[in-house]
């Protein structure tokens, strides 16, 4: 395979064509690190609503996802975590988004469960609190409830680098939620920083196998922004 | 006197044993990377995907990518690793972290922890606490000992949203360091000056 391969796109228009209003979106990145940049544009520009997304913050401190729900393209969220981003907490408050909040690890496993084929799994997470209502309750060695797994149209990922099949690299602690969602969503969108040859990246280094991924391309104009500046000696 | 912060996180470090892991939560708790000594070879964990925090970094060592569970910019030490947020959550559930540290609105006799939301006023979403209480071994509340309208955090029974159920080993607030033990708060050590009758928890709590 090539440069030529089916999987590399130009752009991340060309990559997102075929989305579609109503669709469920994954979109990878804890606060603002290792955010789709170029995706998410490209969904500020296009004319698609009412979007299931599922991401641990929604964007954060008005930027990334916050870009497309503060256009009201986004019916429903899955999250984790809401503080530092207050125009979701906004919109929560005032109804005017559905909000489903998921304890973190539950999240992950969820989505990584959607990828691996498992249909549920008991967790003590959030037994005996607001996050066990309606949930089936089995004790183990503890109380547990079941938990569903997540899954989506298109998820959209950034990763450090790709290679044309699709094998991917994340830089430090830029790689979070991005795998599991690579492996849960019908369509992977990736884009990257450095589009390798195939073989640059090590076998032993590839962090999500190209069978995951189903589009790539070369972003640009990376904002890379840092939320909280902290540095020796402050 | 009340403790400072550093005070509090210092209190904190002096729980910990030798060669062990712990996961910090946001808010106070991220004070204990910048002041834990490297002798005592405690790796910090962070649920977003690290495990050996080392502190914050040099302004010309600022990576955009590295940061802990609080967005904010971190340094990592020799030995470190990287990781998916499932894997990260695997070592929390699993329960192969030996402490986690997490701030909090209210905790009661019980061990009931809650620090996720304010019904019909703030939201902030549960991230990784709900797991984390159900994870390590022993999970140590840090927080102010009141609230901001100068009530105890420290209750007979919480009234807000729980974050888990019987899950909290030990509290250090600004007053002191308690450990809960039947149904009571035992008082381990109180900041200087400050009286039992200071705390705002009624005598039955304490032991």
């Amino acid at each position: 395979m090539t440069q030529q391969s089916s999987k590399v796109f130009q752009s991340a228009k060309e990559a997102l064509h075929d989305i579609k209003s109503g669709n469920a979106l994954m979109s990878g990145g804890f606060g603002l690190c290792g955010i789709a940049e170029n995706c998410i544009d490209a969904l500020s520009e296009m004319d698609v609503k009412n979007l299931t997304v599922i991401s641990n913050n929604i964007g954060n401190s008005g930027r990334g996802l916050v870009k497309i729900l503060i256009q009201h393209k986004i019916k429903k969220a899955y999250c984790s975590y809401v503080g530092g981003n207050p125009d979701l907490e906004k919109q929560m408050l005032a109804k005017e988004i559905e909000v489903e909040l998921v304890p973190q690890g539950t999240f992950s496993e969820r989505i990584r469960a959607a990828g691996m084929g498992i249909r549920g799994f008991y967790t003590p997470t959030g037994a005996g609190t607001l996050v066990a209502e309606g949930k089936e309750e089995r004790t183990f060695d503890r109380p547990c409830i079941l938990e569903l797994p997540l899954h989506a149209d298109f998820a959209i990922i950034k990763a450090q680098k790709a290679d044309p099949y699709g094998n991917l690299w994340f830089k430090e602690t830029a790689r979070n939620f991005s795998p599991l969602m690579a492996m849960a969503a019908k369509t992977t969108v990736v884009e990257v920083e450095e589009l390798v040859e195939l073989g640059d990246i090590p076998p032993e280094d590839v962090h999500v196998a190209g069978i995951f991924v189903q589009r790539i391309f070369k972003g640009s104009n990376y904002k890379n922004d840092i939320e909280f500046l902290k540095v020796k000696g402050e | 006197m009340t403790w400072s912060k550093e005070q509090m996180a210092d209190k904190v470090i002096s729980l910990f044993d030798k060669d062990t892991s712990v996961n910090l939560g946001i808010g106070l708790p991220t004070l204990i990377a910048e002041r834990i000594p490297q002798e005592s070879r405690v790796m910090i964990h962070s649920e977003n995907g690290v495990l050996g925090v080392e502190g914050r970094p040099d302004e010309k060592n600022v990576s955009p990518t590295l940061i802990n569970a609080g967005k904010e910019t971190i340094a990592v030490g020799k030995g470190a690793s990287y990781f998916d947020s499932a894997l990260s959550f695997g070592m929390i559930r699993g329960g192969h972290l030996d402490y986690c540290v997490l701030g909090g609105m209210e905790v009661d006799v019980e061990g009931n922890l809650a620090n996720w939301m304010i019904p019909g006023k703030k939201v902030t979403g549960m991230g990784g606490a709900m797991d984390l209480v159900h994870g390590a071994k022993t999970i140590i509340v840090m927080m102010t000992h009141f609230n901001k309208n100068g009530s105890p955090k420290m209750l007979k029974r919480c009234g807000l949203p729980l974050t888990g159920l019987n899950v909290v080993d030990l509290v250090v607030t600004d007053r002191g360091l308690f450990s809960i033990k039947e149904n009571r708060f035992k008082v381990m050590e109180l900041a200087p000056d400050v009286s039992k009758e200071s705390l705002g928890i009624s005598g039955e709590l304490l032991s």
